[in-house]
Formats: structure tokens, C-alpha cells, sequence
């Protein structure tokens, strides 16, 4: 029996039409709008003037907190202008504009194909090296990666488990590099393993990636401490908690953090990223992006430089076709609904997802029919049309903190499988957001 | 693109909805009505449709001009409850009970609670139960002079379970009203003797494994009454056969299957958890069995359920489902 997590849990339409695109270098662009804030946590620090000549890789900003990291330059150029942009939601962001000038690269950036399997680093120089790179988690939350890579003293990991699950309909970019680069996210792996201390590394990936899973079985036979799990196909079994569950068998406790479970999660993407960091000096200042839909006449995985603006990737891969109604970044359960398409890519942007308006269209909302399907499809054990009804009935915040609000994961099951049409999560994820600023503001035990 | 829209995610939804889930109901009864038809005749046909047809022009009505909210009779729940209200009346009783049927069901059970969702009782049941007790000799009795195919022989008298009850009160035994020797085989494809729906226990069973097909139904709540049944009448049986009629005979006869695969398993009226539905599922079983060996009417399915559908919101605050990352008791 193949693995999956233990609780909800639906199967949408699997949709990965553009697995079978290979990787292409997306062209060079004329200017480039590299975001300071890439990561979770406070926006990066510009460390460049108007003016500035940059390279490839070089630092054009720096971390302004723990919870914050390094932004590099992706081109190299001339620094137009550092003021606010929008970014796909609309809000004004700080950003640095670069003009493209031929393609030369920062000093010390191993930029050869060839694979370094000597992993000489101590793992406070691994931390570093990732720190200086960039590095953030690229499955879609974009959590500095050196944080998790030093967990606080007191918690003790045990094992790397690298999420190639790509549960999202249509998305392909990590199918892709697992196909095309499987030995080097393996040794990123490694690194990570290292750093921690551990040596036990799980690779989870979903049945429905049947190449991906061959070229890393293939690769991990160098690798006897590293274990590819297959895994049935079930959304979302790319969540941390999901994924550990699945793998290992724990549940992480509510209001506990992954490490606590011994299991530390990076997406393949990230692992790859790490790689690139630690053996080739190489920052993180590009990476795949699945440009996809149904209605879209040909599907592409892009290899683009972070900065991008989307309407100049959808422009290259074909041009919008006149019934696209909705461009997200993301897969079609968790991405954001992208409002500005000028927007520039960032480092956790994974997928552009086009949609028609017939694929998108949320049914008109009826009453509830108390059929808890919504209940056995949440993956955290809770109430989703109970959620809904404290949320509707306003300021019901005790009774939404007693049926654990805060432990919602917004992966959207419940909204998707309701035959009622109801926007449960649209109900629940403010509700959650009030009841965490509650949770905060209370006096921290003694 | 000409409009581009923005909402939140999810962004794509799945292909179920009300009004799916509710023809699949309706697929999964069309067996037994059919069934009920070849035995017994145009009278059936001309129930199902009265009563499908009133009780959604009633509910039309009363949304329409009464109540003056959106009308919503094509999400088909009204037609699943008069579907659900002709089976479990007597293949030869009078249209006009249907009718009457219709009148308390959604217009007193379903609709003044609020409509789809709201009410507590099962509307097609709080309409059988108010014929029953209204017009006691009309859906006790079954009567059929000649059906349409001769599948059953012409058959007049109250129910199986009817005459085990008259007979033990006039203080026979089982072995002597021989009641019970009813075949198995009959009693599983085709009998005589009770509601519409109650006819034939395996044009029920298909419809619920239609339902489980379809995911629309969890096996959880009919299997559970089934087995308080059989276990609580075998004890019964087994400490004194001469005056418990037995498992088989207690599930295969009367409105056991219907009740518990079409009625106690609808969404708006059986709890939200598994849990839940364990405890009121038990709930329905032992009821059922004790109506029929020591309450004064024969049949106790649909005092069960009904009973058990006011325990709901009770069972639904301290029914919890298990947590993520729960630690196991």
C-alpha cells in the first residue's frame, strides 16, 4: 500500500499538462524588478544607488531581521530606480529596477553544468552559505531556509524530508527538475543532512509522477541514506504537517512546530537551491516556473530570472488567449489570484496558471445541507461549516478558538468539495486571522 | 481577456452539488419504486407522482408567495421527500393521503423550520407518522386485490409485523401464529405486506450500494442499525423464542431497510461525526426493536428515527471529529 496522511483530504483533476515540457531558458528581458520582499519575515535592506553597475549574483540587498534574507541581483546592469511597485496583489512593495546589460556574473559563481559531490562544509559554514545565497523555502511559503536548517537548541531533528509531492493540479516545475536534475537535488539533501546532524532523508513524491520518481530512484541508488517514498495521490499532501504524516507516520501537535515531530520539510526546489548555494557559489536568483492552463495553446516550464514581470513571461509563452479570465500564481488550491500582471516574478513563484471562466466558476451558494462533506475533506480534523457559522455570526472568537481555528491550513478543501457552493474558507481565514491576533496579544505564560 | 476576475482561493471547485447529490437519491430509490410498480400496479405510480408533484408545487408555493425568498425546488430535495413519503405509504391507499402527507411534511416539517437544512425531524417521516396516527386502518392495512403483473398473490390483511403484534396480544405464541415461517427468499426479493417501499429487500440494498458508490452516503449509519438490530432481537430471540420474532425477521420486514438507508442516513437530520453517527444509529436499533416487541404499534422505525433526529445537535457539539496531531485515547 502506497502511503498517503492519515486525516481528509480530497482528489481534484490532477490536470499536469505540461509535465512532458522540458525545461527552457526563458530569453533575456530589457529590465528586471528584483522585490525586497521575497521571504517571510521583514523586507530585505537595498544596498544599491541609482546608478550602481550590478552582476549577476552580486548583493543588491541585505536581511533586516532574523526572520528576513539576502536578495540578489539577477542580471547584471545598471540600477534604474529603488522605489515602491506593485506586486500581484496591487500592494506597493519596496523593488529594485535593474536595466539588462549583457550577462556577466559576480565573481567566485561556479556557473559550469558540472555536478561537486565533495561536500567539505562544516555545518555552521552550510548555514552561512545558504544565509549569503538567499536561499527560501520555494514550496510556496518562502521561509528563510537557514532558519530551519538551525533549529533552536533545544529541538532535535532526525530526518530531511524533501517534498516532491507537487499535490497542486497542473503544476510541473518540480516534476520537471526532479526529472532533469535529480542527482544534485539529492546531494542538496545531503547538505541539509548535514547541517542537521541527521542521516535519514525521505523523498516523498505522488504516484502520478511515475519519470520523476524513476530518475531519482536511479539517483538515490549512490545515496543509501536517502529513501525516494512514493506516495498516493491526494490533496494536500504537500502540506509540512501532511507530508510528515505521511512519510513518517507523526502528527506534529497543534500550536507545535514541525521540528517537534524530529522532521525537518524542504521542497526539492529548495533543495536544489541549497545546492546551488553551498557547491557552486551560486545564489538563488532564478528559478522554474510552469506557465500552464487548459486554454493556453502550449504549455511551458521556464527557467526564468527572478524580477520577470508575468505579463512578459505569459507574452513569450503565447500570449493570453481571449477566454482566460483568471491568471494565478500558483496552483489552482492555494495560489493568489494575480490582480496586476505587470508584476515581477519572485523566488517562491512556482507556477502562472491561466484559467477560463468556466473553470474557475464558483457555484452560486445555497443553503448548508449539513452533509459534512467539508468535515471529512479538512486534513486537520475540524468543522469547516461550523467555522463558517461562528465566522458569519461575527465576534463568536472564544467558540472559533475552541474549535481551533488557528490550526486551519487554508489548503481549500473544504470550499472545493462543498455541493452547496458555500466559500467556507473565505468565511474561515478571516475569522482565523483575528482569533491568531488574539492568541498573540494575550501575556505569554511564565 | 475581457473580464479578469480576482477572488480568493480555492480556485477550482468540485463537480458535486445539492442537486447532483439529490438525483442520486432519487436513482438510488428508482428500484424500488419500480419494483413497487410491477407488484402492485398504476396505484403506486399514481402516489409517487401525487406525492413528488405536491410536494414540490408546495414547497414552490410556499416559497414564492409566502415566505417571497428564491425558490429553490430544482435543487430536488422536495422531490426526494415526496419520493421518499409514497414509499412508505400502503401501495393501495388514496391519493388524497398523499396529498395530506405532502401538506405536513414540507409545509409543516420542512419549511416553517426554514427550508433545506434547517429542520430537525426528516420531513417525508413526520409526514408517515401523522398518517399513521390519523389514519391508523388506511396505513396499516394492505390490501391488494390483483396487482398489475400477478407478482404477488392477491393478499389482504394487515402487515407481518401487524399480525405477529394482534397475535401475541391475544396471547399466542410465535410457533402458532407461524408468521414467522415467512421465507427468507421471499422476504429478500419480493413480499407482501407493508408500505411500498418495504417490498423487496434487494431493490434496497441496490440503491445503497449506489449510494455508496457515489460516495453520496457513509456506510456508517445503516450497518450500525442493522447490527444493534440483529444483535439486540437475537439476544431477545435466543432468551424466549416463543415471543421474539428474530434478527432476520426483524430486519427483512417492515421500514428496517428503507428507514435506515434512506431516512436515517439524510444529511440535514443525522449528525456530523462518526462518532455521532454511531451513537444515533444504536439510538434508532434499540428503539426500533423495543417499539416492536413492547410498544403498542407494530412498527417503530420511524418513531426511532424520529426520536433520535431531535438527539442531533446535542450529538453535534460533543461529537468531535479526531484533530490533526491529536494523541489517540
Amino acid at each position: 500500500m502506497k502511503k498517503t496522511f492519515r486525516i481528509g483530504g480530497v482528489h481534484p483533476h490532477d490536470n499536469k499538462i505540461s509535465a512532458g515540457a522540458a525545461t527552457e531558458i526563458f530569453p533575456p528581458v530589457e529590465t528586471v524588478y528584483v522585490s525586497m520582499a521575497q521571504h517571510l519575515g521583514a523586507p530585505a535592506t537595498p544596498v544599491v544607488a541609482v546608478g550602481d553597475t550590478v552582476k549577476a549574483g552580486q548583493v543588491i540587498a541585505e536581511p533586516a531581521g532574523f526572520i528576513s534574507g539576502f536578495v540578489h541581483s539577477p542580471v547584471s546592469g545598471t540600477v534604474k530606480k529603488v522605489e515602491p511597485r506593485a506586486d500581484i496583489a496591487g500592494n506597493m512593495v519596496p523593488h529594485v529596477e535593474i536595466a539588462v546589460e549583457g550577462d556577466e556574473w559576480a565573481e567566485g559563481i561556479d556557473t559550469t553544468p558540472d555536478i561537486i559531490r565533495d561536500i567539505p562544509w562544516t555545518p555552521e559554514e552550510i548555514v552561512e552559505k545558504v544565509k549569503k545565497a538567499g536561499v527560501v523555502g520555494l514550496g510556496g511559503a518562502s521561509f528563510p531556509t537557514h532558519v530551519k536548517l538551525a533549529p533552536p537548541k533545544d529541538k532535535k531533528a532526525e530526518c530531511v524530508i524533501l517534498n516532491g509531492t507537487e499535490c497542486e493540479p497542473y503544476l510541473t516545475s518540480d516534476d520537471r527538475i526532479m526529472q532533469e536534475r535529480p542527482e544534485e537535488i539529492l546531494l542538496g539533501g545531503v547538505i541539509m543532512m548535514k547541517a542537521l546532524g541527521v542521516d535519514r532523508c525521505y523523498v516523498g513524491i505522488e504516484e502520478n509522477k511515475p519519470a520523476a520518481i524513476a530518475a531519482m530512484t536511479k539517483a538515490a541508488a549512490a545515496y543509501s541514506q536517502v529513501e525516494i517514498v512514493t506516495l498516493k495521490k491526494r490533496y494536500p499532501q504537500g502540506g509540512e504537517k501532511q507530508l510528515i504524516d505521511a512519510v513518517i507516520r507523526r502528527q506534529v501537535p497543534s500550536g507545535a512546530l514541525p521540528i517537534d515531530t524530529g522532521a525537518v520539510v524542504q521542497n526539492v526546489g529548495t533543495a536544489l537551491a541549497v545546492y546551488e548555494a553551498v557547491q557552486k557559489n551560486r545564489p538563488l536568483i532564478d528559478n522554474v516556473i510552469t506557465v500552464t492552463g487548459r486554454c493556453m495553446p502550449v504549455q511551458h516550464n521556464y527557467k526564468v530570472r527572478i524580477g520577470t514581470p508575468m505579463s512578459k513571461i505569459l507574452e513569450v509563452a503565447g500570449g493570453l488567449p481571449a477566454d482566460a479570465a483568471k491568471v494565478i500564481s500558483g496552483g489552482p488550491m492555494m495560489g493568489r489570484a494575480v490582480a496586476n500582471l505587470d508584476a515581477a516574478t519572485v523566488k517562491a513563484n512556482g507556477a502562472i496558471l491561466v484559467l477560463t471562466e468556466k473553470e474557475t466558476r464558483r457555484r452560486p451558494e445555497s443553503a448548508c445541507i449539513r452533509c459534512s462533506k467539508c468535515a471529512s475533506a479538512c486534513p486537520m480534523g475540524l468543522e469547516p461549516w461550523l467555522l463558517n457559522k461562528l465566522s458569519r455570526a461575527g465576534g463568536r472568537f472564544d467558540e472559533l478558538e475552541q474549535e481551533r481555528v488557528f490550526d486551519c491550513i487554508e489548503c481549500g478543501c473544504c470550499s472545493f468539495t462543498c455541493p452547496a457552493g458555500i466559500p467556507l474558507l473565505d468565511m474561515i481565514r478571516p475569522a482565523k486571522a483575528e482569533v491568531l491576533k488574539i492568541l498573540r496579544s494575550r501575556p505569554k505564560k511564565q | 481577456m475581457n473580464r479578469q476576475i480576482i477572488s480568493p482561493s480555492p480556485h477550482i471547485h468540485g463537480p458535486e452539488s445539492t442537486r447532483s447529490i439529490m438525483r442520486d437519491v432519487l436513482i438510488a430509490l428508482a428500484p424500488m419504486s419500480l419494483v413497487s410498480i410491477l407488484a402492485s400496479g398504476w396505484s403506486v405510480v399514481l402516489l409517487l407522482c401525487v406525492s413528488m408533484v405536491s410536494c414540490i408545487l408546495l414547497e414552490f408555493l410556499i416559497q414564492k408567495y409566502w415566505l417571497k425568498v428564491p425558490v429553490t425546488v430544482s435543487d430536488l430535495s422536495a422531490a426526494v421527500t415526496g419520493c421518499l413519503l409514497a414509499l412508505n405509504l400502503p401501495p393501495e391507499a388514496p391519493w388524497w393521503i398523499a396529498v395530506i402527507g405532502a401538506v405536513v411534511a414540507i409545509g409543516i416539517a420542512k419549511m416553517t423550520f426554514g427550508g433545506l437544512g434547517q429542520n430537525i425531524f426528516n420531513p417525508a417521516l413526520v409526514g408517515r407518522v401523522f398518517l399513521l396516527v390519523s389514519f391508523p386502518v388506511i396505513m396499516t392495512t394492505w390490501d391488494d386485490a390483483g396487482s398489475m403483473f400477478g407478482l404477488v398473490d392477491a393478499f389482504s390483511g394487515a402487515t407481518p409485523l401487524g399480525e405477529i403484534k394482534e397475535g401475541l396480544k391475544s396471547g399466542a405464541t410465535l410457533s402458532e401464529l407461524k408468521a414467522d415461517d415467512l421465507g427468507f427468499t421471499q422476504q429478500f426479493f419480493l413480499h407482501a405486506g407493508g408500505s411500498t417501499g418495504e417490498l423487496s429487500a434487494l431493490a434496497l440494498i441496490l440503491g445503497f450500494i449506489y449510494l455508496l458508490c457515489r460516495r453520496v452516503i457513509k456506510a456508517t449509519i445503516p450497518l450500525t442499525i442493522i447490527c444493534t438490530v440483529a444483535v439486540v432481537s437475537g439476544i431477545f430471540h435466543l432468551a424466549d423464542p416463543e415471543h421474539f420474532t428474530g434478527p432476520v425477521f426483524n430486519i427483512f420486514t417492515g421500514g428496517l431497510l428503507l428507514g435506515s438507508i434512506f431516512m436515517a442516513t439524510d444529511y440535514v437530520t443525522s449528525p456530523m461525526t462518526t462518532k455521532g453517527q454511531i451513537i444515533f444509529a444504536v439510538g434508532i436499533g434499540l428503539i426500533t426493536v423495543f417499539v416492536r416487541y413492547f410498544g403498542s404499534y407494530p412498527e417503530g422505525v420511524s418513531f426511532a428515527i424520529l426520536i433520535m433526529n431531535s438527539t442531533v445537535p446535542l450529538l453535534n457539539k460533543y461529537c468531535k471529529p479526531r484533530r490533526f496531531g491529536e494523541v489517540r485515547k
